[in-house]
This record gives structure tokens, sequence and C-alpha cells, in this order.
């Protein structure tokens, strides 16, 4: 399997807070990765590093098949090199239709010019009513996404997100306040989804990680503390002493 | 989803018809083709306000929509009604001077005329020289470019290092004041090339058409605006309608979103604050020949206040909404201020409303914002019968600008 990203001594630091301290990291491309820590272990910042939020002093962000470097490029910019994200609360467009929301996301020209003159095709129409079908929200196209339910959000802009058709996903904490039968269907979604791309998961919970099934990397003030299955990283007594332990 | 544009916009439709209805209104009621009812003078107030209702539109499609809270776009009105200023005067005066000049024993040069008309045009500000923006004042074709490239271009500028510098909220609003003030106090200088603050004067007259009356001039403005607003009207409902409205929208009520999709914001914020400087300076070159004078008092920070505050009482995030609070507020405050308003005799103290009136509009403004966010427009809600998001009082988004629950609409 191929490399997609490969993350080789990256470190930022703010203000004298050293939040990512020389991390390695690398996933296949179509992988299934989570990201667990103790609060503070630079998850988030590593997210935005790689989807080009915060820039890092040094070290080296490669990714893709032509090797390219991410480190310069904005946001927009590597959201269209294929990477997509996931906040951790639910960001939909509240004002807007179901439909609206994914016919946003769809893999399209994003320049002013053709968006403005841009009429959905049948193609179009026919792939946001399939990805509604997947991510559950079939019914509720017409909707506005702001009367949608906590959980329907999230699976609306992981649909989103799938309707850019990235080749990295990375999502924040996908499971915080959903309950126990949406927790399942979005382990189902996300395990599709890793089955044609690489996915990256940062999450709290170790039941649901335990249900994705995949391995995992432990960060720890930012570096990497351990990789490996779920059940060979909560057996390394490093970890037990920085976080399960406690 | 793919019926056709005013299938899918109803208002625009409703809209235009009765813009028309309007101006054929005024038309049958005008001094020069009707029955005489409205005077000249009100005929022009009429045609005022269509130019402020469409700055309106521009003002609603920046913030309303792209939740930019611009507080300078009275500039770009100001510099399009400037553009077209220059030839009205500069015409407007040659023909006085080659008439005053033709009476001479000898035929003038053209270097003559030309420098008669300098030191008519400039004698106020102790000058007789043409400054060099002055250089097209004598081509009609190239000020009426002027009147949408010179807004559009500083808008473009403006924009280009603002918004690259990812300067948003309350920071870019307090930028676009800065930027309307520090233009207003250079042409209030006698050697900004614009006569200072004498402005602009005169420019209700045509040139070469000094035979046509007033009442009939009117008439040909007020056509000219009520054109103006309904096709700036179907631009921007058009602009907003489709995925580009979409992603505005987005914009306004979380960038980050539409960023990390692969849109590239500021460019999108960029397209959206030229286009609407461009029709600020369009509503600006129509609105000064029928005041007849612009000076750069028009330009003062509180013009562009104003507006914002025009767009929240009608109801921003809907087109007809600005147009209704512009022409509302504007409308209202000229019968208040022009003294026709009878004065409230308390007894202890009479109220004036000349000196009152700018607390009702500032009163207003706060209850509107308060407690029908929606503004004026919102009315129209109640029998359309709009589904609104159940957001239990939460904002749409986690942007400055974006949406609060009580005004979403579409």
């Amino acid at each position: 399997m191929s490399t997609l990203l490969e993350v080789s001594g990256v470190s930022v630091n703010f203000d004298g807070f050293q939040a990512i301290n020389n991390l390695s990291f690398q996933i296949g491309s179509a992988e299934m990765r989570a990201i667990i820590g103790p609060n503070g272990a630079g998850k988030t910042t590593f997210m935005d590093i790689v989807t080009g939020k915060t820039r890092p002093d040094e070290g080296r962000i490669i990714f893709g098949e032509k090797s390219k470097s991410l480190i310069g490029m904005n946001e927009a910019r590597i959201a269209r090199e294929g990477i997509g994200r996931k906040f951790q609360k639910p960001t939909v467009f509240e004002d807007q239709t179901v439909q609206e929301n994914l016919l946003l996301s769809l893999k399209n020209q994003r320049g002013p010019l053709a968006v403005l003159f841009y009429k959905p095709t049948e193609a179009d129409l026919a792939k946001v009513s399939s990805l509604a079908d997947d991510i559950g929200l079939g019914k509720e196209l017409l909707r506005k996404s702001g009367e949608l339910s906590h959980g329907q959000k999230q699976w609306l802009e992981i649909g989103m997100l799938l309707a850019q058709e990235p080749r990295l996903l990375l999502v924040d904490e996908p499971a915080a306040g959903m309950t126990p039968e949406e927790r399942e269907h979005t382990t189902d979604i996300l395990v599709e989804a890793a089955k044609t791309r690489a996915v990256v998961v940062v999450e709290h919970d170790m039941e649901f990680v335990r249900r994705l099934n995949c391995r995992v990397t432990v960060l720890h003030e930012g570096s990497v503390l351990a990789e490996g299955s779920l059940d060979h990283v909560t057996a390394d007594q490093n970890v037990i002493d920085v976080y399960l332990g406690r | 989803m793919n019926r056709s544009f005013i299938a899918r916009n109803p208002s625009v439709l409703i809209f235009i018809v009765i813009l028309a209805l309007f101006t054929l209104g005024v038309t049958v009621l005008s001094e020069a083709f009707g029955t005489g009812f409205l005077s000249t003078s009100f005929v022009k107030t009429l045609g005022k306000t269509l130019c402020l209702c469409l700055v309106a539109v521009a003002m609603d499609l920046v913030w309303g929509y792209c939740g930019i809270l611009s507080l300078g776009h009275f500039a770009f009105f100001g510099l399009g009604g400037y553009m077209i200023g220059m030839w009205l005067m500069y015409e407007r005066t040659r023909d006085i001077v080659v008439g005053s000049l033709a009476e001479a024993p000898i035929p003038p040069t053209e270097q003559e005329i030309v420098d008669g008309i300098g030191t008519q045009i400039f004698g106020v500000v102790g000058s007789n020289e043409f400054p060099v923006i002055w250089a097209f004042s004598d081509s009609l074709l190239i000020q009426l470019l002027l009147v949408v490239l010179v807004p559009g271009l500083l808008a473009l500028v403006f924009g280009w290092l603002a918004f690259r510098s990812r300067v948003a909220g309350v920071y870019l609003s307090i930028l676009t004041q800065a930027m309307t003030l520090a233009l207003a106090l250079y042409l209030f200088q006698n050697d900004s090339g614009l006569r200072g603050n004498n402005g602009l004067s005169g420019l209700q007259n045509l040139p070469g058409l000094g035979g046509v009356p007033q009442s009939v001039v009117s008439m040909w403005f007020l056509w000219g605006s009520a054109a103006a607003l309904g096709l700036g009207y179907f631009l921007s409902a058009w602009v907003v309608s489709g995925k580009f409205g979409s992603v505005v929208r987005g914009i306004r009520d979380n960038e980050a979103r539409v960023r990390f999709l692969g849109y590239s914001v500021e460019t999108y914020k960029l397209v959206v604050f030229t286009l609407t400087a461009c029709i600020a300076g369009i509503a600006g070159a129509l609105y000064y020949p029928q005041a007849g004078i612009i000076n750069p008092a028009e330009i003062a920070p509180i013009a562009s206040i104003y507006l914002a505050v025009w767009v929240a009482i009608g109801g921003r995030g809907r087109l007809y909404g600005a147009v209704i609070g512009a022409a509302f507020v504007s409308l209202v405050s000229s019968w208040f201020t022009g003294g026709r308003a009878p004065d409230i005799p308390l007894g202890f103290y009479t109220i004036k409303w000349v000196d009152w009136w700018l607390v009702l509009l500032g009163l207003s403004f706060v209850l509107v914002t308060l407690f029908a966010p929606r503004g004026i427009g919102g009315l129209v809600d109640l029998w359309t019968d709009r589904r609104h998001p159940d957001r239990h009082g939460a904002d749409l988004g986690p942007d400055k600008g974006s949406l609060r629950e009580r005004e979403a609409d579409e």
C-alpha cells in the first residue's frame, strides 16, 4: 500500500508552548487510523497543520503520488488537493437545505465564474441523492439543515466531505454527543469510506475507537507515543502512564 | 431544481411589476407628461429615492448575503456621482463660456475656451488650471466608464488588501469607515482637484439640452433610475439565487467551512465587494444629477452608517427588504426633516421633528434590531408562511455576520 500522507519532523511553537514536537506520521491511501491522546496532546493542532490552518515552524508534509509539499498552500488549495476536514462541532450551513449543502460540497470547479454560471446537472443531482441515502438523509433533501438533529448534522457534514471526493478525510470527534444507534451508523459510514480513501479519526471515546477496528496512534505532548492495534497501545506502559492510567 | 430563474424566484417578478406600475403612476401624475399632481421637486425626490434603493440593494448583497458589514459603500456612491458630475459641469460651463466669448470681435481659440472653463470652474478654489483627473471630463463615454471603474478599482484594491490579511467582522467595518472618512477629508481639500468643500454644482442642467424644462428632465432621470434599480435588482437576485449565492451565504454563516470545502473565500468576498461598489457607483451617478450638487459631506462616514440602518430596518438577507427599508426610511426622513411633520406641543416643551427625527430613527433602529430582526420585510413572511430552522435562538453560524435565527429566510 502506497503512502498518501507523510508528515515528518514537524514542530509548532505557540508563543513558547510546544504544541507539536518533531512529529512524524504516515498513512496509506486506503486506511483507517484513529488518533487518541489526552487533552493538549496536539491532536487538533495536527489537523490544523495538515489542512493549512497553522503553519509548522519546521518539518515536511508530503501528499499524494506526486509528493506535493502542502506547506505554504492555503486551506482552500489543500482542500482542492483532496483533503477534507470535519470539525468537532457539526458545521453545516443551517440556512440552506440538505441538497444545497451537498451541491455546494460536490467536487466541481471552485472558481467564482464557474460557480456563478453553474447549473446542477442530472448526474450531480443523482450523486447528491445517492450520497444523501448513504448518510441516512435521503428523505430530508429539501429540509433546511438547521432543522436536523445533532446526529443528522454530523452525518450531513460527513456527507459533505464525501461529496468533495477527498483522498484523505480528517474527522474530529465524530461521535461526540450521539446516541448509541447514531454512533453505530457513524461507524458504518466511516468504515465504508475508508475502503476507498484514507480516514483519520480523532476520538476520545475508546469504545468508539474499538469499533472502528483500526490502527491507533497515541499522541502525547506533540509527538507520537505509541502506534499499533488498540490492544497493543493500551498494553503499552507509557500509554498507560500518561493517558489511560489516570 | 432546473426550473427557470423567474419561476424559482417569484419575488423578482413581483418586484419588477410593482416598480413598473410605480413608474407608470408617477409618469401619469407628473407635470411633464400627466396631470401635474406631483410637483417636479417631488418627482426628483422619488427618483433619488430609487437610487438610494439601488445602493441599498448593493449593501444588502455585501452585508445581508455575504456578511461583510461594509460601512463605506457611500464612498463608492459618491465617487460615481463625482465622475458623472465632472462631465456635466465641464460641458455645461463650456456652453456658457462659448456663449459669452461668441460676442467677442475675434473668434476665441480652443485654448482660450479651455482656459475660460478652467477659470469658471476652479475660480472658487483660487485656481484656473485643470487638474490631471479632469483629463477626460470632456468625454461623456469615458466619464460614464469611470462611474463604474473608479469605485470598482478602489473597492478592488481596498478589498484585496483587507481580505487577503483576513480582516473581518468589526475590524473590517472600522476599516471601511476609515476609508470613507479619508476620502471625504481628502476631497474637502481645495487642491484635491474636485473643488474642495464647494463640490460640483449645477448638475441638474444637462449640457446642450438647456431648452428642455426640468419637469421633463426629472422624468428622464426617474425612468433611468427605475430601470437601473430594476436591472440591479434582477442582477443581484440572479447572483444570489444559484450556487454562487449558496457559497456567499455560506461565507456569511461559516467562513471556515467554506474554506475547507476548497473555495477561496477571499476571492469570493472580493468579487462581491467590488461588484457592489460598481452598483453603488451607478446609483450615485444617477442620484447626483437629480440632487443638483455633490460635495464631500455626502460621503461622510455617517452616510454609510445610514445605509446599514436602512437595510437593517428593511430586513437584511432579502433584497426587497433593502428596497423597502431605503424607500421607507428616506421618504419618512425627508417628510420629518422637511418641516412638514406637525410639531407636538407638550406644554412644557414642543417636540420639533427637525431636531427629534434622528432620535426617533435611532430608537426605531434599536427596537427593530431587538424585537424584529427580520425588519419590515419580515412582514412578508406572515403570508408566504416561510419556515425557519429551529435553532432555539442560536445564530445560524459562528461568524460575526451570520444570520440570527429570527431573521433567517429562504
